[in-house]
């Protein structure tokens, strides 16, 4: 068991990385999403469905093969370090789900505050910024905490693209030692502290973000 | 060399075809499973004693909140040294039904508690014997947010069956994988793979839609 444990932690350290990693460009990739979803430009619009539906249509484990097996075939040629596939193809798998979160959440902003910003003469990007986007990034948070949690159980999918994070450890300390029950176990249970860590920050964030819009008087 | 060879594609259609009826089974058979148990789970999770709802409560967060490929591992290779002995095929269902039992009781217990306090109180006061009071009151109102969630999940299931060629199991994504090594071409047939998942998983989600408005309006 002491052997097993830091190689454990060794590769829990590859998954936190690709989860850390993978949750800011899936951040990123739905914000751009669901602006462009909503975008008034209709090339954009169709870009953006594009996009969400595609990544969000088809499985994960094949995104991740496509992004590795197939682009550094001739057509495309381009050669990706595993690291670097796993953590554009699950940001922006994730990202896509990400996107209809927050297109719903912008949509769940109410009417009176586009008003307002009008009233105030406010230009399109002064009422995304300042008025919208808080309100609705605030709103997103609980479903984004559900993302972030798939996220990290889908890194585990890496593995399969020879990536050493903490499922490929649990295999490969597997077929080595035979301690079958103790590392799967162990898998499983740091899998999901990990995910009671990510579960219990984005609370907190939530409550101290919420702190300055009880103030403003909304509920 | 061509972008995209079409004859190679069209040569490896009844191959891709024949694999994917492996992954429509799995997925029928995962849900038709993971439908049952998650009632049971969910009934358990709600019921008055604690000595039955505490550890449902965990069984659920913990199976939620862990990677379905580890839980895939632990029964393919743990299992076995205890006398259990799973082809992968039914490993693999079983683990991920188990998986997504977890998400249907989820889904049961909030189409439960979205039914009206007073019907559980008419039921108290009726004198029904809680299954009877189930069958002919609760889960017929309960059906109506219940059923369109459990498809979005079926297709979320449909999605992650690649995961099951992890431990050899050879559907429709381990299949591609093959003809690729074989062929040493991977364009077509990991594309081809996406565009399966893509359509089926549009179709099924036009699907729900359509359910879910016929819903509404049965209202």
């Amino acid at each position: 068991m002491n052997e097993l444990l830091p190689l454990m932690l060794q590769g829990a350290w590859v998954t936190v990385q690709i989860t850390f990693f993978g949750s800011l460009l899936a951040i990123v990739a739905a914000l751009i999403g669901a602006l462009g979803r909503l975008s008034p430009i209709k090339p954009l619009r169709w870009l953006a469905i594009v996009y969400i539906e595609v990544f969000r249509g088809s499985s994960l484990l094949v995104q991740l093969f496509w992004l590795y097996f197939v682009l550094p075939m001739p057509p495309f040629n381009v050669s990706m370090s595993a690291f670097n596939v796993a953590v554009i193809g699950l940001g922006l798998n994730i990202g896509s789900y990400g996107a209809e979160v927050l297109r719903g959440a912008i949509r769940s902003v109410h009417e009176g505050q586009y008003e307002a910003c009008q009233a105030l003469n406010m230009t399109a990007g002064q009422r995304l910024r300042r008025v919208i986007l808080p309100q609705a990034l605030l709103a997103a948070i609980p479903p984004g905490t559900n993302l972030l949690i798939e996220l990290l159980k889908n890194t585990s999918l890496v593995s399969l693209i020879t990536l050493s994070d903490l499922a490929f450890r649990a295999r490969q300390l597997d077929q080595a030692t035979l301690m079958t029950l103790e590392i799967f176990g162990l898998a499983l249970v740091m899998y999901f502290v990990l995910a009671q860590i990510i579960n219990f920050s984005m609370r907190t964030l939530e409550r101290r973000l919420a702190r300055g819009r009880m103030r403003g008087g909304m509920s | 060399m061509n972008f995209f060879d079409w004859e190679f594609a069209w040569e490896i259609l009844p191959r891709l075809l024949d694999a994917s009826l492996k992954t429509i089974g799995i997925t029928i058979a995962g849900f038709s499973i993971a439908i049952v148990l998650g009632l049971f789970l969910a009934v358990g999770r709600r019921s008055r004693h604690r000595w039955l709802s505490w550890p449902m409560t965990g069984l659920i967060e913990f199976i939620r909140s862990t990677p379905l490929l580890i839980q895939v591992y632990f029964l393919f290779f743990v299992l076995p040294n205890y006398g259990f002995n799973l082809t992968a095929l039914q490993a693999g269902i079983i683990g991920i039904a188990l998986h997504y039992a977890c998400y249907t009781a989820e889904v049961y217990r909030a189409g439960l508690d979205a039914v009206p306090r007073a019907q559980w109180e008419a039921v108290t006061a009726l004198n029904m014997k809680p299954l009877n009071a189930y069958r002919k009151v609760i889960l017929p109102q309960a059906l109506r947010p219940i059923l369109p969630a459990l498809g979005n999940y079926m297709i979320s299931m449909l999605k992650d069956t690649p995961v099951l060629s992890a431990i050899t199991v050879v559907e429709i994504m381990q299949r591609a994988k093959n003809i690729g090594s074989e062929h040493f071409r991977y364009l077509e047939p990991i594309t081809m793979v996406g565009l399966f998942f893509l359509i089926l998983s549009l179709g099924l989600a036009w699907f729900v839609r359509r359910l879910e408005n016929r819903m509404e309006l049965a209202r």
